[in-house]
């Protein structure tokens, strides 16, 4: 029988579904993905995660809980780095033990390291991790053969992604294997960056539907995701004053930032962070103090909580999207 | 020029006596208070950690007592502490002040940095008088070490309220005058007998093996542990070094823990700190191999700060024969709510209580202290041990070998 291994949907997923999926099922396990974010996954997390942590993880924590009793094990991979001398957020880095200590009658946990903060090379020959194996039940071989293949679908999702966004073009369309699928129905005139954790953002419950809610007001909506990250990085770099921000997601925002003011090829920016977010805490603000300097691209910081509503956040999204068109007709 | 750097505990002192021996004017920030948080929190991000926010306090109030360059640590991740310095520039470029911003960056980090860093050093001085400030400064940084598990190890009894800090400060006043190695070790000498004199000084418990090694090599014979029929309760402090560190920021915990009737033991110290973040990292970039040993299999991994100590150093405590532990963070500190969220684990299994506190500006005294007492009466009930700082059952334990 094959073996269940269940995925939460939640953070890096968003980013990594075809790498994850292609491990697994290279591995030849069957996997089990959660439903997308809902009250009764959140308000699950939101009991076993601690009240301190932000709102990505407080859901993670539901969406492990929704499938430790469908699986015969959990796959929470340990994301250290995804890039030479960078990491994600320290929370990723005991992401697997967390949601051992916390979770009830766990089934195993795959805590398959992910550091590639020495470069690729490295990582793959400090392969295999032993215990993944044992759950897995293959073979170290085969789990080697098996990141391989991950990585280049990956990266091959990677290119898709990035080619299927054409800046002139009017619609934005991405789709990941998360299954929430985005595209812009309107010719808009008006279009808006949308900074944010690409886990916040292509969460329609996380991030309230802000992406739709843009999309309803005829706004065309890019975010981060849909650059190559190599390029994002090159503008993070740009001019760049202080010292380079040791999380990549960091890098990709304040580089999306950078490019969208100099080259205004968005006519405002909203940036989704959660609340409790630690590398967002310092991201964010480095962004507004650089905004700050460019009073011509206005920004918006919509801090959402598990307390958020969505009625709040429409209120100001349509206000700041009305002085953008505003701004932009006298212009 | 006037060099000043935050406030952290009694670490002005062996920095003072580096900067001063290398011919730098030193200008020690105003002690932390209540309104240097204040200030702090009023000028940083709201949702940053609350280290930024004291800092930054600091800063203002050593700028207004005339201090023009400022030095700062930076680092490469994985968390906020190595970008402080550029909100802190950010922030102090805002209002116009006009101060340099000099930051001590780890050598793989930001090469500018590091050779401002190296060109300040030698400024005033030749190698040879760094070197020299240097050993002095080392010295008094391992003696303020021993003034704080000194005091740690003795208030629960002292007889009279309050004597042994007050010995311990004087200590301290002193040795931040010591002007030699010699002097220090004196003034250290000095300290403990006075300490002696009006408390019993339980064992000075150093989980940490190279810390452990650094004073026993001076200070073994001093501060061996008084034999006797006296088991106080055993409290051991983990959390982020900040606030584990700062009394003016975690509102005193360890003298309140010793007032209640508590020996306390906090592992971590300034100068196993220095030992495994400073020196061993210029060998090789990872904490202390025996921590995630101690940590493993609750949490597998480093997760920057100390979340890997807190959970280890708990560990450890547990399992040689502490009554239970009290688990200290900022609010929202990331590898601290890793650790928060796997302590109930630990205690769970290890079978000794823990105690999660998050502090921020607004944390209030009053709360702090009933919440330690009644942690203090359920240790106390657990163990059956005595709380008035007389004798309960049993003797000493031997925490020094582990
Ligand atoms: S990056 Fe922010 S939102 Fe993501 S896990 Fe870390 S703290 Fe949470
Ligand atoms: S360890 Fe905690 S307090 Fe220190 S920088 Fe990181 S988040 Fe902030």
């Amino acid at each position: 029988m094959t073996m269940r291994v269940g995925v939460p949907r939640g953070l890096l997923y968003h980013e990594y579904a075809p790498a994850i999926h292609t491990f697994l099922e290279s591995c030849g396990a069957e996997t089990v993905v959660s439903p997308q974010t809902n009250r009764e996954i959140l308000e699950k997390g939101l009991a076993l995660c601690v009240d301190d942590a932000c709102l990505p993880v407080k859901a993670f924590f539901g969406h492990a809980a929704v499938l430790s009793d469908q699986v015969d094990a959990l796959f929470v991979a340990r994301f250290v780095s995804v890039e030479r001398g960078a990491y994600i957020c320290p929370k990723f880095m005991g992401l697997p033990d967390m949601i051992r200590a916390r979770l009830q009658n766990a089934p195993p946990i795959i805590d398959m390291c992910v550091d590639i903060r020495q470069g690729l090379g490295s990582y793959v020959s400090s392969l295999p991790c032993s215990d993944t194996c044992k759950i897995l039940g293959v073979a170290p071989r085969r789990l080697s053969w098996a990141v391989g293949a991950a990585l280049m679908a990956q990266r091959k999702e990677d290119r898709r992604r990035v080619k299927r966004f054409a800046p002139s073009g009017s619609a934005v369309a991405r789709t990941g294997l998360g299954g929430y699928t985005r595209e812009s129905i309107y010719e808009t005139s008006l279009t808006i960056g949308v900074l944010g954790h690409a886990y916040n953002l292509d969460d329609a419950y996380l991030s309230l539907g802000l992406i739709s809610k843009l999309e309803k007001m005829g706004v065309k909506a890019v975010t981060a995701e849909d650059y190559a990250y190599d390029n994002l990085r090159r503008w993070e770099r740009r001019g760049a004053d202080r010292k380079q921000v040791f999380w990549t997601a960091g890098r990709k925002l304040i580089g999306a930032a950078r490019r969208w003011r100099e080259t205004g090829e968005v006519d405002g920016m909203v940036h989704l962070t959660s609340f409790g977010c630690g590398p967002e805490s310092f991201v964010a603000e480095v962004i507004a103090r650089d905004a700050a300097r460019h009073p011509a691209m206005p920004l918006i910081i919509l801090n959402v909580d598990e307390h958020s509503g969505e009625a709040g956040m429409a209120t100001r999204l349509e206000a700041f999207v009305d002085t953008v068109r505003m701004g932009k007709s006298k212009r | 020029m006037k060099v000043s750097f935050p406030h952290l505990g009694n670490l002005w002192i062996p920095l003072k006596a580096f900067f001063s021996g290398i011919g730098i004017e030193v200008v020690a920030p105003p002690p932390t208070t209540r309104k240097t948080v204040a200030i702090g929190a009023q000028l940083a991000p709201e949702t940053a950690c609350l280290p930024l926010k004291v800092t930054i306090g600091n800063m203002i109030e050593a700028i207004n007592s005339g201090a023009d360059t400022f030095l700062m640590v930076g680092g490469i991740g994985p968390c906020r502490l190595g970008y402080y310095c550029e909100l802190q520039r950010d922030i102090l470029s805002d209002l116009g002040d006009d101060v340099d911003l000099v930051v001590i960056e780890p050598p793989r980090g930001h090469f500018r940095n590091t050779v401002r860093f190296a060109r300040l050093l030698t400024s005033r001085a030749g190698v040879r008088d760094v070197v020299e400030a240097g050993k002095l400064a080392w010295e008094k940084c391992i003696g303020i070490d021993v003034c704080e598990q000194l005091a740690n190890a003795a208030r629960w009894s002292e007889a009279e309220r309050g004597a042994v800090d007050r010995a311990v400060r004087k200590g301290l006043a002193e040795l931040d005058r010591a002007s030699t190695i010699r002097d220090v070790q004196a003034v250290i000498a000095n300290t403990v007998e006075h300490v002696r004199s009006c408390a019993v000084v339980g064992p000075i418990c150093q989980l940490d093996s190279c810390a452990r090694s650094l004073v026993t090599d001076r200070y073994g014979a001093l501060l061996r542990s008084e034999e006797g029929d006296l088991s106080p309760l055993s409290v051991g402090v983990v959390g982020e070094i900040y606030v584990v560190m700062e009394p003016a920021v975690n509102m005193n915990l360890c003298k309140k823990l010793g007032t209640i009737g508590a020996q306390v033991m906090q592992p971590i110290t300034f100068s196993g700190w220095i030992m495994t973040h400073v020196v061993l990292d210029i060998v090789k970039f990872m904490p202390k191999p025996d921590m995630l040993a101690w940590a493993t299999p609750y949490l597998g991994h480093f997760v920057g700060g100390h979340g890997v100590e807190s959970v280890g150093h708990s560990v450890q405590m547990a399992r040689s024969g502490f009554d239970g532990v009290v688990h200290i963070s900022p609010l929202t500190c990331m590898p601290e709510i890793v650790a928060q969220s796997i302590l109930p684990r630990v205690s769970e299994e290890e079978g000794m209580p823990i105690m999660s506190l998050t502090i921020d500006e607004h944390t209030a005294d009053a709360g702090l202290d009933t919440r330690l007492e009644a942690f203090c009466d359920l240790l106390a009930e657990r163990s059956g041990k005595r709380l008035d700082g007389i004798s309960g059952a049993g003797r000493w334990k031997d925490m020094q070998v582990l």
